[in-house]
C-alpha cells in the first residue's frame, strides 16, 4: 500500500465542517417537525378521513415508503425544475425529507392510534369530555409514548438521509465534505472525519432523546 | 329520574333492545341481570348517549338524551359510568386521573380539582395512592380509581357495567364494598352485574333481561324468591 494519509488539511477545515453539521441538524430537525405535523394529519385521514382524502393520504404514504428517498429528493429538484419551479438546494432537501418523514411517521402514528384501546375514548367521553379534549388529553399522550422510539429512529434517519443533499448541490455536512475533498484529493480523510461527526451528532440525538423520554414517560 | 320509553336499539340487523320501558327514580338502586348478549350493557350505553338509539326515548331529569339539541357532554356530567375494563388513563397518576375531568370539563380551579380528587380517592380507600400510576395498582384498585374518577364529577346517577367481571376473584369484594358504600350513601345506581349476592342484598329492584327484552322487574325477594318468567327461573337455576 503506497497511500500516504494527510490529515492536516482536513483538521484545518473542521470548523467549516462543524458549521455544515449544524446545517444538517437544522434541516433534519425542521423536516422532522413538519413531518410529525403532516404525518399526524395523514394518519388521521387514513383512519377517519372521507374517501378521496384517505386515498390521497394512502398514496403519499406508499410513495414515501416504496421508492428510494433519493428519487423523492430528485422529484423536488429536477422533477419540479422540469415544470419551471426551481427550488433552492435547501428547500429541495427540506421538502424531500419532509415528504419521506411524513410518510413513515404516518404509519407509526397509525399503529400508535390503533394500539390505544377504543374503551379509553368511551371512558373519557363518559366523563363529559369533548371529542377534542379526549384526543388531546387522553389519546395523543398515549400515542406519543408508543411512537416515541420509532420517532427517534426517524430523526436519526433524517440526519443520515440529509447527506443525499450533496447530490442536489446542498452544502450540508456531506456536500461540504465533498467540496473540500475534491479540492484537495484527500477524499478518504475527509469522509472519515465526516463520518465521525455524523456519529457524534447521532449519539447526541440518542442521548437527548433518552433523557427526554425519561422525563416524559414516568409510567 | 331516568325514564326509558319504548327503547329499540339495533346493531345492523340485530335487534338488541326490543322496546324497553323502565323508570329509575332518585335514590334507587337497580340491578340488571341476565346472560351475555341480552342487551344489559347496551342499555347503559344508551342511557348516557354512548350508543345511538333507533326508536323510543331516554330522558334524564327531563332532558332527552338523544335529542340533537341536547348538550350531551353537559348531560354526561350527571351520569357517572364505570366500565368492565376499568379504563384508567395510564399516563396519569391516580390523582390526575380523578382531577382531570373536573378541571377541563367543569372548569374548576387546579387546587379545587386536586382537593376533589383527594377527597374521592380517600372515599374509595385509595388515599395513600395519590401519586401512583395505574400500572402499579391492582385491578381492584384500578376499578376503585375509576369509581372515584366518576364520582369526582358529582354525578346524580352512577352506571356500573359489570364492574367486577374482569377482576380476579379475590379482588371482587373490595369493589363490591365500595359500591355498597355508595348505595348506603343514597346514590342512584344502575348496576349491570353477574354478582347475584350483590343484586339481592343491595338493590331496591332487580331487572332480568333476556334476548333484548326486559322479562321481569321487581324487588329482589320477588325475582330471586318467586320468579314469574320461565327464562328467569332457568337463568337463576343455572347461576346458583
Amino acid at each position: 500500500m503506497d497511500y500516504n494519509f494527510h490529515w492536516r488539511p482536513v483538521l484545518r477545515k473542521i470548523p467549516e465542517l462543524l458549521e455544515a453539521g449544524l446545517l444538517t441538524l437544522e434541516v433534519a430537525v425542521l423536516s422532522m417537525l413538519l413531518g410529525i405535523a403532516i404525518g399526524l394529519g395523514l394518519a388521521l385521514l387514513r383512519m377517519k378521513g372521507p374517501t378521496p382524502l384517505r386515498q390521497i393520504a394512502t398514496t403519499w404514504v406508499e410513495i414515501a415508503r416504496n421508492t428510494p428517498a433519493l428519487f423523492q429528493l430528485f422529484f423536488f429538484g429536477f422533477g419540479l425544475g422540469a415544470f419551471g419551479l426551481h427550488l433552492s438546494p435547501y428547500l429541495i432537501v427540506l421538502a424531500g425529507l419532509t415528504f419521506n418523514n411524513a410518510g413513515y411517521l404516518a404509519e407509526n402514528f397509525r399503529g400508535g392510534f390503533l394500539a390505544v384501546p377504543e374503551t379509553q375514548v368511551r371512558a373519557a367521553r363518559s366523563l363529559g369530555m369533548t371529542a377534542i379534549q379526549t384526543y388531546v388529553r387522553i389519546i395523543i399522550p398515549q400515542v406519543l409514548k408508543i411512537v416515541y422510539h420509532p420517532m427517534t429512529n426517524q430523526m436519526v434517519w433524517a440526519v443520515l438521509m440529509s447527506s443525499l443533499g450533496m447530490l442536489v448541490g446542498f452544502r450540508e455536512l456531506s456536500g461540504e465534505t465533498q467540496f473540500f475533498a475534491s479540492k484537495t484529493y484527500r477524499i478518504f480523510e475527509y469522509f472519515a472525519v465526516t463520518a465521525v461527526i455524523y456519529y457524534i451528532i447521532v449519539k447526541i440525538i440518542l442521548l437527548a432523546s433518552n433523557l427526554v423520554a425519561r422525563r416524559l414517560f414516568r409510567y | 329520574m331516568i325514564e326509558i320509553k319504548q327503547l329499540h336499539k339495533y346493531f345492523g340487523a340485530l335487534h338488541v333492545l326490543q322496546g324497553i320501558d323502565l323508570n329509575v327514580s332518585k335514590g334507587e338502586v337497580l340491578s340488571i341481570i341476565g346472560s351475555s348478549g341480552s342487551g344489559k350493557s347496551t342499555l347503559l350505553y344508551c342511557i348516557n348517549g354512548l350508543e345511538e338509539i333507533q326508536q323510543g326515548q331516554v330522558v334524564v331529569d327531563g332532558t332527552p338524551v338523544h335529542d340533537r339539541k341536547t348538550d350531551i357532554n353537559k348531560l354526561r356530567q350527571r351520569l357517572g359510568m364505570v366500565f368492565q375494563q376499568w379504563n384508567s388513563f395510564p399516563h396519569l397518576t391516580a390523582l390526575e386521573n380523578v382531577a382531570l375531568a373536573p378541571k377541563i370539563v367543569k372548569k374548576v380551579s387546579r387546587d379545587q380539582a386536586k382537593s376533589i380528587a383527594e377527597k374521592q380517592l380517600k372515599h374509595v380507600g385509595l388515599g395513600d395512592k395519590l401519586d401512583v400510576y395505574p400500572s402499579a395498582l391492582s385491578g381492584g384498585q384500578q376499578q376503585r380509581l375509576a369509581i372515584a374518577r366518576a364520582l369526582a364529577m358529582e354525578p346524580e346517577y352512577m352506571l356500573f357495567d359489570e364492574a367486577t367481571s374482569a377482576l380476579d376473584p379475590e379482588l371482587v369484594g373490595e369493589v363490591l364494598d365500595t359500591m355498597r358504600l355508595l348505595a348506603e350513601e343514597g346514590m342512584t345506581m344502575i348496576c349491570v352485574t353477574h354478582e347475584m349476592g350483590f343484586a339481592r342484598d343491595v338493590s331496591d329492584r332487580v331487572a332480568y333481561f333476556h334476548q333484548g327484552v326486559m322479562e321481569e322487574v321487581g324487588p329482589p325477594e320477588q325475582i330471586f324468591g318467586a320468579p314469574q318468567s320461565v327464562h328467569t327461573q332457568k337463568f337463576l337455576a343455572n347461576v346458583r
